[in-house]
């Protein structure tokens, strides 16, 4: 295990990237860090800006527009990063799958790490999505997608988590 | 003293190094007591640690457009700068000799540097929430910079000296009415020269999402973190001598217990106003310092004339 990977599982700041998501994700995830689950324990903290940020928290369908602007952001974040799949939509799409504004889900324009299904999921599937990642970056299984030499983007997402309700 | 002691000393202690271990435990005592007030368990005591070296693993992002040299150069302004004004101030706590005539004008001016350093990195870093927030740094120095030079002309007045070693034989200022009036306003303007709530609307997280900071990753980053957890363990350490210095006398150990007593108090004051009190706007800010806190500073200043 690198050196740089071991600093980045002890101190992750998460960055928000909520793509036109029903708020529900949203929700869940600034549940995750109010004090009853408090994720500052270990280190986890939310920042403002994609700059600070060692996790991207993708929530919501991307549609053409949103897509566009997506991309532009996840370029501006500093290696290593992180990028985790919240819920549902991302994954798949969902109900929004046959939308005139769907285009492509988000795992085509950017390598996810982690998905973490649900509709919402709760912040107990986050909690576990997150140690899982933490384990896999440790042991070495999980290599960060932003680390992938090849240009392709992972066929299968590289964690999977049970979800919530 | 030669000069391969002072770079020592700047490096090791009592300048870089330890004032960085000592900031970043300061830092951890700041976010542990926020936890508690918030009835969080809170982070555990290396966390500081672990959060500096793993921006140092990471990338440095380089906007586009901006001033490069200066975007690079600007953390490291102010972390020099607030680490040789806690040099100075250790090294008249430790012995009360080794200071200069005009040590207390050095200590003014490298405090006024971390603010500098921000204002330059968040000018330099072309992004339109940086410029906002690096403006706001500027007025709110404007603000703050009156009333704390005139709470730290009471001291001087009371002891007649503008050198460190004297203020710190001299009668405590905290026991005189002037000295109480400077403490409260000089407490007001640490809590801005800080940028923490209610006066952290250079960064304002929530409105400018890191503001003067926004466009900073990596190493430069780690180097203003550094510098912000440094200031907040030593301005506690700045007031500790300019209005209690007198108080520091005794055997060894007694003068460390009082000395750490004071400074956890006056970090402890901090904290809680910052976990209390909402962000105020930048105009209400500049009123604040100009209006009320200038008056008690002026006020403070006369009393000290007439003796009090």
């Amino acid at each position: 295990m690198s050196n740089a990977i071991n600093a980045l599982t002890r101190s992750l700041n998460v960055f928000h990237l909520a793509g036109s998501a029903c708020n529900n994700c949203d929700i869940e995830i600034l549940d995750a860090l109010t004090p009853k689950y408090d994720l500052e324990r270990f280190g986890i903290t939310l920042v403002g800006s994609i700059r600070h940020a060692d996790v991207l928290l993708m929530s919501g369908i991307f549609n053409r527009k949103a897509a566009i602007r997506a991309q532009e952001l996840i370029a501006q974040a500093p290696k290593p990063y992180l990028v985790i799949a919240i819920g549902g939509c991302p994954a798949t799409g969902l109900m929004w799958r046959d939308s005139y504004n769907w285009e492509r889900p988000p795992g085509d324009f950017v390598k996810i790490d982690a998905f973490v299904p649900g509709c919402p999921p709760k912040p107990e599937a986050m909690i576990s999505a997150v140690v899982k990642v933490i384990e896999g970056l440790r042991s070495g299984e999980l290599v960060p997608g932003c680390l992938h030499t090849s240009d392709t983007v992972a066929g299968d997402p590289a964690l999977e988590t049970a979800g919530g309700s | 003293m030669n000069g391969n002691m002072v770079i020592v000393e700047f490096l090791l202690f009592p300048g870089l190094l330890f004032t960085a271990i000592a900031g970043l435990l300061t830092a951890w005592v700041d976010r542990k007591v926020t936890a508690m007030v918030q009835m969080r368990v809170g982070p555990p005591l290396l966390q500081p640690f672990h959060d500096i070296r793993k921006l140092f693993v990471k990338e440095t992002c380089v906007p586009e457009g901006g001033a490069i040299g200066l975007f690079l150069l600007a953390p490291l302004l102010g972390l020099a700068a607030v680490a040789l004004a806690s040099m100075i101030l250790w090294r008249a706590l430790l012995d009360v000799e080794a200071t200069f005539v005009g040590d207390l004008i050095v200590l003014i001016y490298l405090f006024v540097m971390p603010a500098l350093g921000v204002m330059l990195g968040s000018f330099a870093s072309r992004n339109p929430l940086a410029s906002i927030g690096g403006s706001r740094e500027v007025k709110l120095m404007i603000a703050y910079e009156l009333p704390m030079v005139l709470a730290i002309l009471v001291p001087v007045i009371q002891a007649g000296s503008i050198r460190l070693g004297d203020l710190l034989t001299a009668q405590p200022p905290i026991l005189s009415v002037s000295g109480v009036l400077a403490l409260l306003v000089s407490i007001a303007c640490m809590q801005a020269k800080l940028t923490i709530v209610p006066f952290d609307m250079p960064e304002a997280e929530t409105e400018l999402s890191g503001g003067a900071l926004i466009e900073y990753s990596g190493p430069p980053l780690a180097m203003f973190k550094l510098t912000r957890a440094m200031m907040l363990f030593t301005l506690p350490i700045l007031l500790l001598v300019l209005f209690f210095g007198g108080l520091l006398t005794g055997p060894v150990w007694q003068r460390w217990v009082i000395g750490f007593l004071v400074w956890f108090v006056l970090v402890a004051i901090t904290i809680v106003l910052r976990n209390t009190t909402p962000r105020v706007r930048i105009d209400q800010a500049v009123r604040f310092f100009w209006g009320p806190v200038s008056v008690v500073a002026l006020v403070a200043v006369v009393l000290a004339w007439a003796g009090w």
